[in-house]
């Protein structure tokens, strides 16, 4: 498979101010790569760097192997979605999209054959005399998009282009948006601080945090095997428990909650450093009273002090006995736990398996209040 | 309760509209319709008498008269872009390219010269200007000129003078606008192969034109219509139509022909603004907003 994008070892200051750390990767062609992160993480000026706005600190961007170091902006081969999708308002929908072809100085009957198929392939047929001010979110979304595709570019960025769009059509446009990647075939690079969008639509995704890449991988392995806390925090839901790791003389490594009980942990763990510790278990992996001849490895008692109902992602929120702390666990709407009220005493179990622990370690999630 | 209710809304109306009914009606309207009667009426030696289009008729049978006018708004026009040229950049410096520390402060520099009556800002110039004025007598003594040489009373001097006066008129209006030019439309563009000078062509001034015409509308009637800096600055060379009318009306005692020439600036400056703005396209309605 062909490169399309290859980022290697990119910083950029400003001033004292390092908002790029050191970050590497590759996007091989027609590939949808998502970067994750949330706001002031450094993402925009990552995706500003590979589009020519900003000139990296250090290392290097190539695009399709050739280097893009000096390459203003206009003579790039990648071009990019604006998160306020930056639409001329001046010029109606045709002459927006005919904008970057008019500027190679194609034909104008060229022009208006590639503007009308594009059109067409991102849904708006005869939208063209169109101003932008009559066309809903939605379909300046697809302007915009249009507007880059049309000039093919080897790589199309996209800064948070849903972000001003409202829930619902939030939605809709994340599974459009990858049927046309599909369609198309280009390689897409997206930033979002959004999990749910860069799960749903990415072939890959990187998480990034204060600057550089936490993980980078398939949104599969990102859920399922998290390779630091920030990333078990930030990618799904997750519930977090401070807890003391130590070792029988078994050898089995166990996790001390504030409960004062001891929970069974998965793999090995250095100690050296001190034992704190940050369990993390998916509320979706918990499970409520489970059955005695079940094989669940952990048991935890608490007391249910909530019913959070949303229809499929309905969840009760539960505290640990002897501790202040809540948990969130999800409640599957299979009519089998109807009965638990407020109050209620629950007994909670996950697999070992399941969850994972990481080192202590401080950040800020912007959510996270 | 409702007929009541309209009853307030109209007397609260009246109250706010009559002033400034009256100010207009009596301090503008009435003296420019008494100008307008005059400047139909015929003067012979023994008074008024008669109706005549005369007064109209003797600007486009003296070439002195239309000449001038020609002149007048040809340099109007001139001053207008030399005034537009220099404020594009000024405003695009001002709103996108300088820290919005320093925006207001730059602001301030541009507006204090204005905070000085015209007249003395004018006679500034001629302390710098003239024969044996400030620069004269630096590049002599520096041996740049071997003689002072007359730099006041000339064309040059006099559109200098224009555009010194009336930049503020330009780039206040364009500043308003581009203040609300979104950068991201400027990146967009460089972002699909646009370069500078096609930026500046395809997405900027188009975005900026409703302020580009109502600055230069107002440039354009202050310059047109101003007195103190044609004469002063130009001399006797630079006859501006200002000087006409007040050489019909103070020298020659002759209102009606002053009044007729007064009306024709306006009809002819008017038509000039309605050609300028069919030409470039632009709505009367969002320029004057």
């Amino acid at each position: 498979m062909e490169i399309a994008l290859s980022v290697q070892n990119l910083s950029k200051k400003f001033g004292d101010f390092t908002a790029v750390k050191e970050v590497s990767f590759d996007v091989e062609d027609g590939k949808f790569f998502s970067i994750l992160g949330p706001s002031g993480c450094g993402k925009t000026t990552l995706l500003r760097t590979i589009a020519g706005f900003y000139e990296p600190s250090a290392g290097s961007i190539k695009i399709r192997d050739k280097d893009m170091s000096g390459v203003e902006p206009n003579k790039r081969p990648v071009n990019l979605v604006f998160q306020h999708l930056a639409l001329f308002p001046m010029m109606n929908i045709f002459e927006n999209i005919a904008f970057g072809l008019r500027r190679r100085g194609e034909a104008s009957r060229e022009i208006e054959k590639k503007v009308n198929d594009i059109l067409e392939r991102v849904g708006l047929p005869g939208f063209g005399n169109k101003k932008i001010d009559q066309i809903s979110g939605g379909q300046k979304q697809r302007v915009a998009i249009a507007r880059c595709l049309v000039l093919d570019p080897s790589v199309l960025l996209l800064d948070e282009p849903l972000g001003a769009l409202d829930a619902k059509l939030r939605e809709h446009m994340k599974v459009e948006l990858k049927k046309l990647q599909a369609e198309v075939g280009t390689t897409f690079v997206y930033i979002t601080h959004d999990q749910s969008e860069a799960m749903v639509m990415s072939d890959h995704v990187a998480v990034m945090n204060s600057g550089s890449f936490e993980q980078v991988g398939s949104p599969q392995e990102l859920y399922h095997n998290p390779k630091s806390s920030f990333v078990a925090q930030f990618v799904g839901n997750n519930n977090r428990l401070p807890v003391k790791v130590h070792k029988d003389e078994r050898g089995n490594f166990l996790a001390r909650y504030l409960d004062g009980r001891d929970y069974l942990l998965e793999g090995e763990y250095d100690l050296s450093s001190g034992e704190d510790h940050d369990l993390f278990i998916r509320p979706e992996a918990i499970v409520i009273n489970p059955p005695k001849e079940s094989e669940v490895s952990n048991l935890m008692r608490c007391e249910v002090k909530a019913i959070l109902f949303d229809g499929g992602n309905s969840r009760l929120l539960v505290i640990p006995e002897g501790t202040n702390e809540e948990l969130l666990v999800a409640l599957p709407q299979n009519k089998q736990y109807d009965n638990i009220r407020v109050k209620d005493k629950v007994e909670i179990g996950w697999n070992k398996a399941a969850a994972v622990c990481f080192k202590k370690v401080e950040f800020k999630i912007y959510d996270d209040v | 309760m409702t007929m009541s209710r309209r009853k307030k809304i109209k007397w609260s109306f009246f109250v706010f509209f009559i002033p400034v009914f009256l100010w207009l009606f009596l301090l503008i309207v009435l003296p420019q319709l008494e100008l307008l009667r005059m400047s139909f009426l015929k003067t012979d030696y023994y008074g008024e008498s008669g109706v005549t289009l005369g007064n109209y008729l003797a600007f486009f049978t003296e070439p002195i008269y239309w000449l001038t006018f020609v002149r007048t708004a040809g340099y109007s026009i001139l001053v207008t872009l030399v005034v537009l040229i220099i404020a594009l950049p000024v405003s695009f410096y001002i709103t996108k390219v300088a820290d919005f520390k320093i925006t207001n402060f730059l602001m301030v520099l541009i507006l204090v010269p204005f905070w000085v009556s015209e007249l003395i800002r004018i006679y500034g110039w001629m302390i710098l200007l003239r024969e044996s004025g400030v620069i004269n007598h630096f590049l002599t003594s520096v041996g740049i000129l071997r003689e002072p040489v007359e730099m006041l009373y000339n064309d040059i001097t006099m559109v200098m003078g224009l555009v010194y006066t009336t930049m503020l008129f330009m780039i206040v209006p364009i500043i308003g606008v581009m203040e609300s030019l979104d950068d991201s439309l400027i990146e967009a563009a460089h972002d699909l192969g646009a370069k500078k000078i096609t930026i500046w062509r395809t997405i900027i001034i188009p975005y900026i034109m409703p302020g580009i015409m109502s600055g230069s509308i107002i440039v354009f009637m202050l310059v047109l219509g101003s007195y103190l800096t044609p004469n002063l600055l130009g001399g006797k060379n630079s006859i501006w139509f200002t000087e006409q009318i007040y050489n019909q009306m103070i020298i020659y005692f002759n209102w009606n022909q002053g009044a007729a020439f007064g009306f024709l600036l306006l009809l002819l400056s008017s038509f000039i603004i309605w050609l300028a703005l069919k030409l470039t396209k632009q709505d009367w309605r969002t320029v004057i907003k």
